[in-house]
Formats: structure tokens, C-alpha cells, sequence
């Protein structure tokens, strides 16, 4: 029978949520890491058990651990005992070693004057959906780093932060963080990243040279609504059986693109509100989308208090609000950027965490949801493992 | 013998209980003691201090016999009894954040 692990990143730790394909009856393990922000947990796709987390902390920067074993035992890559003692000399350390590529070079500040690149956290680990040793950090100020050697070393794919664009991204109020790293299953050669508040980005090469995708994009509160860069992309998702379809929640508007980003519209139709932070695909129905609306950037949380998530079956523009088993008074908590995910059993279960330590899950589409887990730290991110 | 100890999040981070002690061969600073530290537990690089420049990350303190050393040059000899190992050197998290 099939099984599913739910990955939790927290404010203050890592919690690992595992139940077998009914999930009914979940088994919950951790905080690991306990008291660091771990800001995002997620699994190879070609071998389950490497898993990838994102360490952070004020007072000590930075720190990248690895699973190999679904999430039991964890290690900082090249840094374990077996390597010390390896014929291969003193193992370097590096697994957190984030540079910038040259000379970093500087960006917008919120004052509008030029802010030198600074490397601050890991905000999303990408893993390949090719190589289990291969995996993407998108990272906080704006930058994409690679790993080919499961975590122990990573590399800038600089030409991103070296667009001619670079000097006028701009940080959100969260920071300058790139949040969203989509890989194009049908194109290694393609991916797409986005950053908040620059936009969204595309490459056709693997990395060396990105394209800003964000025509369509209109955002009121930048000087030029419908600039180039500057827009404050919350999350981009894509169904794997069509990568040329995205679904972006932005800051303000739910939008859509069926080329690949080059040109977007605005599906956000009946939404009580069109703010948010999530978005994710249905796994089955690549037309099915889903998202949490929140009352304003300024108030985030639920409007009218109701915690529902908003289902369209038609790509976008009608929407049905999802309720049972959710909080429908006093609520008062977000969900994040990358606290949403889906599994891949049929019917498809959809998870999300909130500010308040819940993390839900509905093993029917969303049509009907339960906590796993109700009092966890703030949630950060949510990713879900489907088991054989 | 150097003793130091440890903020309890690189203590877990490094997987070690109690004090850490160390021999350093060169004249012992507050650079010799973090270059032994971080070669022996690797996975202790980057915490302290920045990879690349080697400075002190700015919530990261470093007491010594009762003395607050955080702002001495890192190549300055560190006391006697420290490198005894009569006193530790003292690796803190900052006390911040409200």
C-alpha cells in the first residue's frame, strides 16, 4: 500500500508527518534541528530518501543537512566522521558555503539607492528531477546555487543575478528571496525561478542566460505597473504533464500563462480576495488549482476570518471555496509561500501549514480537511513524498 | 589542552557533549583555536565566522577568563590560561532578538 511523508519546516525545527495511503492515522517525528528556522524541506524525486533541508539561524547563518534515509538520521554534507577518516584529506565544510559569483555587485534597497548583494539564507531547495546528487538553492539576496555533489558544494548559476536587471530588483517586506524554482520535466534545458519582488524568470539554456517573464504582470503599487522587473511574485506552479501552463499567485492577482510565461492574464475571477501566498496544481487534473486567499498585505489572514482554500477546476477565473474542517470564525493565520503541496495518490491529498502550527490535510481534492498536527511552530514550508 | 565550550546549537550541530578540547600547535589566538575547531568538526565552518572573509558573524561572542575578547584582533595571543586549558574559551550566541 502506498504511503505518504509530509515534510514540515518550521520556525523552530523540522517535523516529519508519515501515514500509509489513507491517510487517516499520521505518525509525527521531530522538531528536528529543533530551535533553527528551517525554511524548506523536500525529497529527490529520483530517490525518495535523500532529502534536502534548508538550516537557518540569526546567530548562526546558514547550514544545509541531508538525509539519506527518508528523514530518520541527518547529516551537514562532507562533514560527517566516515569522512574525516576518508584517504581523501580533511573534508572542506562547504555544505553552507554560499558566494556569489565575481564581484557581487549591488541592487535596489527599499530606499532606493544601490544595496551590495548579501548572501542571508536558503529560502528553497530544488531537487533534480534527474539526479539524486544534483539539487537548486534559491536563496535570499536573489540568487540561484547548484549542487552536483548532493549538498557538499555549491556553485552560482550567476547569469540569473547578472541580467541587466539586476540593479533595480528590489527586496520584499520578507526580503529578496528567490522562492519558486520550477524544473521543465519535458526540458532540461528549461526551468523557472521567481523572485520577490523582481518577478519571474526563465531559462532555455540550463541556466547560463535568463529572460524576465512577466508581460501581463500589473502591479499598482511600482512606479511603472507594468514593468519589466519589480513585481512581487509570491509563488509560480506548473503541472508536470504541462510545463508550458503556469499558475502564479502574485502579491495582488491569481494569473496564468500558456507559453511558457512569456505572456500572462489574470484568472482570479470570484476570489474573496486575490491576495495570498500559495498555489498548487491538482496532481491528476492539470486544470484543477488551488489557493489560499488572504485579506490584504497589510492584514494576513483569512478574510472574514474563514480559513478556505479556493479550488478552480477550470484553470482559474471560477472558484469554490473549500470549508469542511476548517476553521470558519476567529481565524486569524497565514500560509506561506511554500506551505502548500499535493500527493499523487487518487483521489489526490492536499496539504497546507499555517502561522499557527497547523498543518491540514485533504485526502479527497480538498473537499474535506483535517489537521495532522495543530500546535507545530509556524509553518514555513509543506512538501509531500508519495511512498510505493 | 584548550578547552572550549560551545553555544548549545553548535554543540548539537557538531554532535558533541560538554567541552571540546583541543590541542593547538602555533601560538594559540582566537584564529589558531577556531582553524583547529573547524577542521575537526567541519561542519562547524561558516557558523562562527564568514567563509570568505573569516569574520565574526555579529550575534556570535567570544569570552575568556571572565573578559568579553569579541572586539580583539584575532591574531592577538589569547590569556595564559586559556591556552593551559585552565579556563575555556567561551563561544556565545548573542543574548537578541526581543
Amino acid at each position: 500500500m502506498s504511503k505518504v511523508r509530509v515534510l514540515v519546516g518550521t520556525r523552530k525545527g523540522a517535523f516529519v508527518l508519515t501515514a500509509d495511503g489513507a491517510r487517516k492515522r499520521w505518525k509525527v517525528s521531530g522538531p528536528h534541528f529543533a530551535g533553527w528556522e528551517i525554511y524548506h524541506v523536500k525529497g529527490s524525486p529520483v530517490d525518495p530518501n535523500r532529502i534536502y533541508a534548508s538550516q537557518t539561524s540569526g546567530w548562526f547563518g546558514q547550514i544545509i543537512q541531508r538525509s539519506d534515509d527518508g528523514g530518520k538520521k541527518w547529516s551537514t554534507p562532507g562533514s560527517s566522521p566516515e569522512e574525516l577518516k576518508s584517504p581523501d584529506g580533511m573534508p572542506k565544510g562547504e555544505s553552507n558555503k554560499f558566494v556569489y559569483d565575481g564581484i557581487p555587485g549591488t541592487h535596489q534597497w527599499y530606499d532606493g539607492t544601490q544595496h551590495p548583494w548579501e548572501f542571508k539564507r536558503v529560502w528553497h531547495l530544488e531537487p533534480s528531477l534527474h539526479d539524486a546528487e544534483h539539487v537548486y538553492a534559491g536563496v535570499e539576496d536573489a540568487a540561484l546555487f547548484e549542487s552536483k555533489d548532493g549538498g557538499k558544494s555549491w556553485t552560482e548559476l550567476s547569469g540569473l543575478r547578472k541580467h541587466d536587471t539586476g540593479p533595480k530588483w528590489q527586496p520584499g517586506a520578507g526580503g529578496m528571496c528567490l522562492h519558486t524554482i520550477l524544473l521543465d520535466p519535458q526540458d532540461r534545458q528549461r526551468m523557472y525561478i521567481a523572485i520577490s519582488a523582481a518577478g519571474a524568470f526563465r531559462t532555455d539554456d540550463g541556466g547560463t542566460t535568463w529572460k524576465p517573464i512577466n508581460h501581463g504582470l500589473h502591479s499598482q503599487y511600482i512606479p511603472d505597473p507594468n514593468a519589466e522587473v519589480g513585481h512581487c511574485v509570491h509563488r509560480v506552479a506548473m503541472h508536470r504533464s504541462r510545463p508550458n501552463t503556469l499558475f502564479m499567485q502574485k502579491h495582488w492577482d491569481v494569473m496564468r500563462s500558456d507559453d511558457s510565461g512569456d505572456s500572462w492574464r489574470e484568472v482570479s475571477g470570484n476570489l474573496p480576495s486575490d491576495f495570498g501566498f500559495p498555489i498548487d496544481v491538482h496532481a491528476h487534473e492539470p486544470e484543477t488549482i488551488y489557493v489560499v486567499p488572504i485579506k490584504s498585505d497589510s492584514e494576513h489572514y483569512p478574510p472574514s476570518s474563514r480559513l478556505r482554500v479556493y479550488r478552480s477546476r477550470t484553470g482559474g477565473n471560477e472558484w469554490e471555496a473549500l470549508t469542511k474542517g476548517l476553521p470558519q470564525r476567529n481565524c486569524y493565520v497565514n500560509v506561506l509561500r511554500d506551505a502548500m503541496s499535493v500527493d499523487s495518490l487518487d483521489p489526490c491529498g492536499i496539504y497546507f501549514g499555517t502561522t499557527g502550527g497547523q498543518v491540514y490535510a485533504s485526502p479527497d481534492a480538498g473537499d474535506n480537511w483535517k489537521p495532522i498536527v495543530r500546535d507545530l511552530p509556524a509553518v514555513l514550508s509543506v512538501e509531500v513524498q508519495t511512498l510505493p | 589542552m584548550i578547552r572550549v565550550v560551545l553555544p548549545p546549537h553548535l554543540r548539537t550541530l557538531a554532535r558533541v557533549d560538554g567541552d571540546v578540547e583541543l590541542d593547538v600547535n602555533s601560538c594559540v589566538t582566537q584564529r589558531s583555536v577556531l582553524d583547529e575547531l573547524e577542521a575537526r568538526y567541519p561542519m562547524l565552518r561558516g557558523t562562527m565566522r564568514d567563509h570568505v572573509t573569516q569574520l565574526r558573524r555579529p550575534l556570535v561572542r567570544f569570552f575568556a577568563c571572565g573578559e568579553d575578547l569579541s572586539h580583539e584582533s584575532p591574531d592577538a595571543p589569547l590569556p595564559e590560561a586559556i591556552a593551559k586549558g585552565s579556563e575555556p574559551f567561551v563561544i556565545i550566541g548573542a543574548i537578541a532578538g526581543g
